[in-house]
């Protein structure tokens, strides 16, 4: 019988799921998301992590209470540093460990080291280990491993076309690109990935935008060359990846796109972006040329407080645009 | 002469502004950490900022009215926020319209160059290298008696026989170290410091329990941002010991790791073998050790959404449960009253004494 081996879908599942789907796949084991995150997954998870934790932990706690008790295996790679310059939050570094040492039972963890710094085929190394863990062949690996990347790049291509990472998955799936809609009016909207994505911990804020006849354009939809370009006017590479391309897309949206309104997505306690925010801030208002607004979410968010927060923001961008014109 | 001010940092601004005057700078001390302090850092600071941020953020508010034109802090390689704090500070003063420029000190075996740099913005006097480094040495004999007479008052409060003697002996024998200037002085100051506090009259044979205390580094050193936990819990009758002090820090992250260092590390391998910045590693590998020697006892302190010290935090239970040692948390910010922490200190120390009197044969 195939493995299986659990995913949880949260975190860095949102950029990488294909290239970890496709590597197991490859290898003949059989792949469980944990699915979308559910009001149960949120419960179980604030229920066994920290309640100093920031709510996204909370909720991969939840995911991974939800994969427990139906896999052999659980994917949770202790994802260090993946481009040679900044590490990701001290909770990704940890997050294995967290896991491991807060569920009694639980099957046995895939927690491999993905650290680009160690050398020019770390990456690689970091997935043979994985692959060894369920008892593939060298060979089987390394096959599987360039189908892995082979996807990857489809994956990111498709995203910096536009699409969001789940409508991305669907055409890496299917093949058919559904049609895109024009709005009336393009946000950005900054956050990390396991945020803005999450239809149930955003409240479904891109579907509401969408509704509201607003396009949407993510940090994932900008090409990565142009934001290690971009100057965040700061003394010191912010040390945290997602933080550092979150100020970068923001600086970005204020030089070079015109955009009508820009919407940042945080989390209730997220260490990296009391100090991303504040930079984030202080950059917009340098300009004041983009209206800005920042939604703060946690486990209690409630539909309506952010429905009515965010039709009275459009509102506010429309009426600018009309006075303007 | 340019004016100079540095983060208060408990004792240590004793220290630091010897150098920074030796090497002729006008020193703007900062003052220590209060309710007024708090409340400016929690205006301007990002609300989300951990407790360090604001505290700093409003030491310099103070001290920034006052004319100071440069800030010396320390920086840090991340990936714990700390290292972000002087670029934060920064833009904030800039933003209220304060001049001041930043000195940031980073790990010197890793930039060099910036280290020599630095201390040559901080040399108006233009001495030599040689001159600086005998300042730099007597300012560090001056931390490490610091240190030294601060550990001992651990030793003594939770024996002494009359409330409060150790802490007036304290303020008096820092006064004694704060003056002494040669090497010689410091030396002779730190023995009779240490000779003065001995004699506060003690009850050797009190039934003491020991504590270890583990956590981030700013509010384990400065007293006024974690309500003062070592007097308290002597107080309970609680000896302390603090798994970090100023100049094993400075130690660890400017040179070579010591052999203390390494050996947290190794004990905290099972339970987190990734750095995380901060101290999350050193908050677990520390607490194997005092469970190790027999310590009744642990207290974690942290400063709310701490990230390193939530994941260590997240461990510890494991930790506790595996070495049969009890465990405090006690995450810290502007809300944290004094009653609330006394109550649990209490609790916490009935708790370790009862523990203690079931573990002794009858």
């Amino acid at each position: 019988m195939a493995a299986r081996v659990g995913i949880p879908c949260s975190l860095l599942y949102f950029l990488y799921y294909p290239t970890w789907k496709t590597f197991f796949n490859e290898l003949g084991a059989e792949v469980i998301p944990s699915g979308n995150t559910t009001r149960e997954m949120l419960d179980l998870g604030v229920k066994e992590a920290l309640a100093d934790a920031c709510v996204p932990i909370k909720l991969y706690f939840g995911h991974v209470q939800a994969l427990i008790s139906r896999v052999d295996y659980l994917f949770i790679p202790r994802v260090v540093c993946l481009n040679k310059e900044t590490t990701y939050c001290p909770k990704f570094l940890g997050l294995p460990d967290m896991i491991r040492h807060s569920f009694k039972k639980i099957p046995p963890l895939i927690d491999v080291r993905i650290d680009v710094r160690e050398g020019c085929n770390a990456l690689s190394k970091a997935y043979r280990q994985a692959g060894l863990v369920l008892g593939a062949t060298r060979g089987a690996i390394v096959l599987a491993y360039r189908k892995a990347m082979a996807v990857e790049r489809r994956f990111f291509s498709l995203l910096q076309e536009g699409w969001q990472p789940l409508e991305a998955m669907q055409i890496l799936n299917t093949g058919i690109r559904p049609q895109k809609q024009k709005g009336r009016l393009v946000f950005a909207v900054l956050g990390y990935p396991y945020l803005v994505y999450d239809q149930y911990i955003s409240v479904g804020l891109l579907g509401r935008l969408k509704k509201m006849g607003v396009e949407v354009i993510t940090v994932e939809n900008l090409l990565p060359r142009a934001l290690y370009r971009q100057n965040d006017h700061l003394d010191k590479r912010l040390f945290w990846t997602l933080g550092d391309l979150v100020l970068r897309a923001a600086h970005y949206f204020l030089r070079h796109t015109r955009i009508d309104g820009m919407i940042h997505l945080t989390a209730f306690g997220c260490g990296p972006d009391s100090l991303v925010g504040k930079f984030l801030e202080m950059a917009v208002h340098e300009q004041q040329t983009v209206p800005f607004m920042r939604l703060s979410i946690d486990e209690h968010s409630g539909e309506a407080g952010i429905a009515t927060r965010l039709e009275a923001f459009v509102d506010m961008v429309c009426r600018k645009k009309e006075v303007c014109l | 002469m340019p004016r100079v001010t540095f983060p208060h940092v408990a004792e240590s601004y004793r220290s630091f502004k010897m150098l920074m005057e030796d090497l002729g700078n006008e020193v703007i001390l900062p003052p220590r950490p209060s309710k007024h302090t708090l409340d400016l850092g929690v205006r301007y600071a990002p609300e989300f900022a951990c407790f360090p941020v604001k505290i700093l953020l409003g030491t310099y508010l103070e001290t920034c009215p006052k004319g100071v034109e440069l800030i010396v802090t320390s920086g840090g390689v991340g990936p714990c926020r700390a290292g972000h704090y002087a670029q934060l500070h920064k833009k904030i003063l800039h933003s209220l319209g304060y001049p001041v420029d930043i000195v940031v000190f980073e790990p010197p075996r890793l930039y060099p160059l910036d280290f020599l740099h630095n201390i040559q913005r901080l040399n108006p006097r233009r001495m030599s290298y040689r001159a600086i480094y005998e300042c730099i040495r007597r300012a560090w004999r001056k931390l490490q008696a610091l240190d030294n007479v601060e550990k001992l008052t651990h030793k003594v409060r939770p024996r002494e026989t009359i409330r409060g003697a150790t802490t007036r002996t304290y303020r008096r024998v820092l006064e004694w170290i704060d003056r002494a200037y040669s090497l010689v002085e410091i030396e002779e100051a730190e023995r009779s410091a240490l000779e003065e506090l001995q004699k506060v009259p003690q009850d050797p044979n009190r039934d003491v329990l020991r504590v270890g205390i583990v956590g981030e580094v700013y509010v384990l050193l400065e007293p006024a941002s974690n309500l003062e936990i070592e007097e308290a819990l002597g107080n309970l009758g609680v000896e302390v010991e603090r798994s970090l002090f100023l100049t094993g820090w400075t130690r660890d992250n400017t040179w070579a790791e010591t052999t203390e260092g390494l050996t947290v590390k190794e004990a905290a391998m099972p339970y987190l073998p990734e750095l995380l910045g901060g101290h999350g590693r050193d908050s677990i590998g520390n607490t194997v050790l005092y469970a190790k020697r027999g310590f009744d006892g642990v207290i974690q302190l942290a400063p709310f959404t701490c990230i390193p010290e939530i994941v260590a935090r997240t461990i510890l239970p494991r930790v506790s449960e595996e070495h049969n040692i009890p465990v405090l948390t006690f995450f810290l910010d502007e809300q944290t009253g004094k009653a609330g922490m006394t109550t649990r200190l209490e609790a916490f120390v009935d708790l370790m004494r009862r523990k203690k009197a079931a573990r002794r044969p009858a």
